[in-house]
């Protein structure tokens, strides 16, 4: 007992468990027995299990004011004071839980797919910095451990995106995502600052009471909140700075599935979820804009990429702009329940691609082909009869994701768009956001099914490489089979509903969102009522643009009675621009990155080539002048002796110093002696 | 060990005394003399820090001996929480520079003499508690610093030796008339704690060519104590003077001599002058702001890998400026916010330390590759991860611990400085966080453009980090690792001493209206 408390210890060994395997592994790795892979899995399913008995804990509790913290003084300079800790409560415990389990899949799924990679034990070892660092967030109980684990989040993904560093696209997406999501940083810093500087604290419990008190408000308390919601919008990838996350694809695919998926994205809307009280409305008003542009935004890349793995991440963007759609709108828990079911349903979807691109490559690899794309859709079509389970899973957590009952992603979508009806009911120049909503609804379900027809279905496209596809191992599907699984309804509604449209289950019993402490905004009593009413309206909606979205995917990639080619070349300029991501890379390098570097040139070039050549090279003159003039001075007020001969011999110093040769130096060095000397003498003939 | 500073202190120059008796070509001798020397400094100083009782915020272990009575000139040292971490951190860096030199073979005799005397200056400012003896050391160091980077350098050795000497030099006749004003302003004394007392009450009025006295001393010091550090627009000796210096005594400007000047700053601006404290602040902040985005915005541009390095430092002392101006938070004006002074003041110095780890680490590392490649081109590289993992993963170490990321030390003191700075300079702070951006920017391009990509198959062969280089490097490492996870150590050290130096600033420095 560490803390005196199960669950805190519970969650201590939990955090710190995996920061153990991630030193032994980093420090003698290679020198182990497979590498010490068995060192990070032992670990990460020890806290899989622990995070299991939390979790049931938690369900025989049946608490849903359960909560507990532990707070540490790190800091103590009298006045000044930084105190750490973290805090278990229910929302922790099912993060702790999904954090556990997706990363635990992906330590699975790697010992088949990462077989034989030239750094295994690094790979591994940065998986369990990567778990700690995301746990660390899970449990902040305040700003400042938030912020130090959410960069240390960073940095682990920046590891792991550049695993294969020696492809320049993997170093320059690792680059990428780093300085992107440090962009949102300095936004997430300064909302730090003005929390601490109004309110004199960073834990999460002073910051709510200060807020309820007063003693932030106005647009200070919007600013604060926009500037912690900037953190969010970097590492959920929300719009504008959606960028990293596409190109955070160069990573390993188990990889894609534990943060670009399930988890480190997700921290983003944990945030957001955690911080949920202290936003303003205007605040919230352009948290749900963010989210709700970024949700159908995204969506539309997605409906052209060819890279199996591309739709998934502007897939995962849209969803996560869904989740931040939810919080703007005052429905937050509605964001985390979305945020669990899809760190299903999506590490299930990128297992599953990653299941495919292994069979590619190793078909490729037979075949002697190193120039086809193994993740490029068109080269593939018809794997499910070669692989019928990678198939079956991805197709059932494609029906999550595209919101059709009986699956989780029907749960959860439904209430977020519930919620947004609600506000947009009661704020109704903000429709647009319904149409969001339901839009990239509508978007999703197409483009999912594109990916499913394309990638399963059809004549295979290259028959030669069909031929060398096959299922791949236990080790792969077992996590896709347990994924998918938990995909459906079941597991969220239980254990007191067993029909597939109504949500309530231990979730929504055990996570009860708080009232926002802020003045003027929803009771969470008055957001849940109106969402219960807004129900069964969002309910036919979101299966009517469900379905739509469906037939048409179904019509278009499998039955090909509508040819998606002629609808590209119909609408060709919003072909091209989806296709192209609406060249957001190519504006920003364009707008931002080249100008600035080049005014970094300039600004270098002004500092060593034109101020220090000529001004302060000739500030040397001014210098000769000064000291002359100073010499001046002491001459009136010092004895005239002392003066001078500090006069002279800094003069002669000059002089003499400005053709030195090598063979003065014993000159200098005695003068350097006998001055120490004298001292030293002086000194001790004082002291004896 | 009544004189334990004086041993600190001198222990170098008998180091040099015994080097000066052996001969010439017996140049392993020497550099075990080098060694031993400031092994046992450095034992010393871990001792003294054992000994020194850091609850109290005042001088210890001081020594006072009558020298020249006639201008009230006496021998005065004395230790507090400024001063001891940066005495361990020289003696912790002037033993590591030791090994970073094991490699010099030209004129070893004098390199190491050299080195030693380098010592003994640092350390004697650090220590000095009279003017006068302030002044002979600061000058003291100059001197081997100038033959060092002029003999031992690179290709343009002595036009860089000659600016940093010019440079410096300039700083101290500045320094040195204004060491003067105050002598003869306050009576007749060099003892900084006495000047401390009376300087405020008898500057306080005085008008000099219809300037404040107050206000023209404190440029004249800041200009001095401004090159060192070295602040915008003072700062264009220094990337310089690191390009050409041979690696350690890069390591030795770096992680302490540019220290001086914040330290200078504190010790006797701040408690000499508190009034322009208050009046200074906003230029101090402004003048961090400046040095953190040009810092990084000229490192962003460089090609050279040590002159990166060095505008790194630039943006990084940047910082401690910046929470140096905190301090004024703690006045009633402010509304006495004695956390935000705390913070900023604190981070500063902790920023000062961190800097002198990372940055020397930093230099070691530069050095590394220079030995092996010949040259410091960063885009003359590129995938030296897979040819020299190990030391790809202490680069990886350094250049994090650079940019600021949690774990590391460097992180705990620029946010102590931000949130220290922010209620009193906001716009300032909003604006130099930035830096947060530009520091990873700079870095992480570096770090891809030769680590990354595919390997530069000219450097199949580039032998891996030996284990001398390796001794140099992991105690920085685990210093800076170990104080960014836990800072109390090092905060519990300065706390006293800083919370005193803010209170007086503030009580004292009442007078900020009759400037």
């Amino acid at each position: 007992m560490i803390t005196g408390n199960f669950y805190t210890d519970a969650s201590l060994v939990i955090l710190f468990l995996p920061l153990l395997g991630f030193v032994i592994n980093i420090l003698f790795g290679k020198k182990l027995p497979r590498q010490g892979d068995w060192i990070s899995i032992s670990a990460i399913l020890t806290t899989l299990v622990l995070a299991l008995i939390l979790f049931a804990i938690m369900l025989k509790n049946w608490d849903y004011k359960f909560s507990h913290e532990v707070i540490m003084p790190w800091i103590d300079m009298g006045a000044f004071k930084i105190e750490l800790g973290f805090w278990v409560d229910n929302i922790t415990i099912v993060m702790l839980l999904v954090v556990a389990l997706i990363s635990s899949m992906t330590h699975i799924f790697s010992l088949e797919y990462m077989k034989g990679d030239i750094r295994y034990n690094r790979y591994y070892a940065y998986l369990g910095l990567f778990t700690f660092s995301m746990n660390g967030i899970v449990l902040a109980n305040n700003l400042m451990s938030l912020y130090i684990f959410w960069e240390l989040v960073g940095v682990s993904s920046y590891l792991l995106i550049g695993h294969w560093f020696e492809k320049n696209s993997a170093a320059d997406a690792s680059k990428k995502a780093f300085l992107t999501n440090r962009v949102g940083d300095i936004g997430f810093f300064i909302g730090i600052m003005l929390m601490f500087t109004a309110i004199g604290s960073f834990n999460f419990q002073d910051v709510f009471a200060g807020v309820s008190d007063g003693e932030i408000k106005g647009n200070l308390l919007t600013l604060a909140g926009l500037g912690l919601f900037m953190g969010a919008v970097g590492k959920s990838s929300q719009f504008p700075l959606h960028i990293w996350l596409p190109d955070a694809m160069e990573g390993p695919t188990p990889v894609s599935a534990l943060m670009h998926a399930a988890t480190m994205v997700a921290a983003g809307v944990y945030l957001t979820v955690r911080l949920f009280p202290i936003f303003t409305p205007d605040a919230l008003v352009t948290i749900a804009y963010v989210g709700g542009f970024t949700a159908i935004f995204a969506a539309t890349i997605a409906i052209t990429q060819n890279d199996i793995k591309k739709v998934l991440a502007y897939s995962t963007v849209s969803q996560l702009g869904y989740m931040i759609l939810a919080v703007g709108v005052g429905n937050y828990t509605a964001a985390f329940f979305h945020l669990l079911t899809h760190a299903m349903f999506k590490a299930c979807l990128f297992y599953g691609s990653g299941s495919v691109i292994h069979a590619m490559h190793h078909s490729l690899h037979n075949l002697h082909d190193h120039d086809t794309d193994p993740q490029d859709m068109r080269n593939m079509g018809g794997f499910h009869k070669k692989m019928p389970i990678t198939s079956t899973t991805m197709t059932l957590a494609t029906l999550a994701i595209a919101g059709v009952p009986l699956f989780s992603g029907f749960l959860s979508k439904d209430a977020i768009l519930a919620g947004t009806l609600y506000f947009v009911d009661q704020n109704p120049q903000h429709m647009i956001l319904a149409f969001f909503g339901f839009g990239a609804a509508a978007i999703t379900a197409f483009y999912m099914f594109r990916l499913i027809f394309l990638t399963f279905h059809g004549e295979p496209k290259m028959p030669k490489v069909f031929e060398g596809i096959h299922e791949s191992p236990s080790l792969m599907t077992a996590p896709l089979v347990i994924l998918a699984a938990l995909s459906t309804y079941i597991f969220y509604t239980l254990p007191i509903n067993l029909i597939p449209w109504k949500d309530y289950g231990w979730f929504t019993k055990l996570i009860k969102a708080k009232d926002s402490v802020v003045a003027g905004t929803p009771s969470a009593k008055e957001i849940y009522d109106g969402v219960h009413y807004m129900h069964d309206l969002a309910l036919v909606l979101s299966l009517t643009v469900a379905s739509i979205g469906i037939g048409l995917s179904f019509l278009m990639y499998y039955r090909s009675t509508i040819s998606s080619k002629s609808w590209a070349k119909r609408f060709g300029t919003f072909y091209r621009l989806s296709l192209n991501k609406y060249y957001f890379d190519e504006i920003y390098n364009r707008v931002f990155y080249q100008p600035f570097l080049k005014f970094c040139n300039i600004v270098a070039i002004i500092d060593w080539d034109l101020y220090d050549k000529y001004f302060i090279n000739g500030f040397g003159h001014v210098t000769k002048l000064l000291s002359k003039v100073t010499g001046q001075v002491d001459y009136d007020g010092l004895d005239q002796t002392l003066v001078d001969g500090v006069g002279r011999s800094a003069g002669g110093l000059g002089k003499g110093l400005k053709n030195i040769q090598t063979g003065r130096l014993q000159n200098y060095m005695l003068f350097a002696l006998i001055g120490v000397i004298i001292i030293l003498i002086v000194q001790y003939s004082v002291i004896l | 060990m009544s004189n334990i500073l004086s041993w600190i202190i001198w222990l170098p120059v008998i180091g040099m005394l015994v080097i000066s008796l052996i001969p010439r070509n017996n140049s392993k001798i020497i550099k075990q003399i080098a060694a031993i020397t400031s092994g046992i400094q450095l034992l010393l100083a871990t001792y003294l820090w054992q000994v020194f009782d850091s609850s109290i915020g005042e001088m210890q272990f001081m020594e006072r001996v009558e020298w020249i009575p006639s201008f009230n000139i006496t021998y005065i040292l004395g230790v507090d929480g400024l001063s001891l971490p940066m005495v361990l951190l020289m003696a912790l860096i002037g033993f590591i520079g030791i090994f970073v030199s094991w490699n010099i073979d030209k004129a070893v005799k004098g390199y190491f003499s050299l080195f030693l005397l380098l010592n003994t200056g640092v350390m004697g400012v650090f220590l000095a508690l009279d003017f006068f003896l302030f002044y002979i050391f600061w000058e003291v160091m100059l001197l081997p610093m100038y033959f060092l980077i002029g003999m031992w350098g690179g290709p343009q050795r002595e036009y860089a030796a000659i600016k940093f000497f010019l440079y410096t030099l300039a700083g101290s006749v500045l320094m040195l008339i204004a060491i003067l004003a105050l002598y003869f302003t306050c009576g007749n004394t060099f003892d900084m704690l006495v000047l401390m007392e009376t300087a405020p009450v008898a500057l306080n009025g005085m008008l000099w060519w219809g300037m404040s006295a107050i206000k023209v001393i404190w440029v004249l010091l800041f200009i001095g104590f401004a090159i060192k550090v070295p602040v915008f627009p003072f700062h264009t000796w220094l990337p310089l003077a690191h390009v050409e210096a041979p690696t350690a005594i890069s390591v030795i400007l770096a992680g302490v001599l540019l220290k001086l000047g914040v330290y200078g700053i504190l010790r006797i601006n701040y408690t000499m002058l508190p009034d322009g404290v208050f009046w200074f602040a906003g230029a101090l902040a402004l003048l961090g702001l400046i040095n953190v985005i040009w810092g990084a915005m000229c490192a962003l541009a460089q090609k050279d890998l040590k002159k990166l390095v060095a505008y790194s430092s630039v943006n990084h002392m940047g910082y401690t400026l910046l929470g140096m101006s905190a301090v004024i938070a703690a006045s009633g004006m402010n509304g006495s916010n004695l956390i935000s002074a705390q913070a900023g003041v604190g981070g500063a110095v902790f920023q000062m330390f961190n800097h002198g780890t990372i940055s020397a680490m930093l230099f070691i590392l530069v050095g590394v590759i220079y030995d092996r490649a010949h040259h410091r081109d960063i885009e003359g590289f590129g995938g030296l991860a897979s040819q020299m993992p190990v030391y790809t993963a202490f680069v990886a170490i350094a250049f994090f611990a650079g940019l600021g990321l949690p774990g590391f030390s460097g992180f705990v003191s620029e946010a102590m400085i931000f949130i220290g700075a922010f209620p009193v300079f906001r716009t300032i702070v909003i604006i130099s966080t930035l830096g947060i951006l530009l520091n990873a920017a700079y870095f992480l391009w570096a770090f891809q453009r030769m680590f990354f990509g595919p390997a530069n198959e000219k450097y199949n062969d580039l032998p891996e980090i030996n284990s001398r280089e390796l001794f140099t490097v992991i105690p920085l490492a685990v210093i800076t690792l170990f104080l960014g996870v836990y800072p109390r150590p090092f905060l519990d050290l300065v706390s006293s001493t800083l919370n005193l130096l803010i209170e007086s600033v503030v009580t004292i420095g009442g007078y900020a209206g009759n400037l």
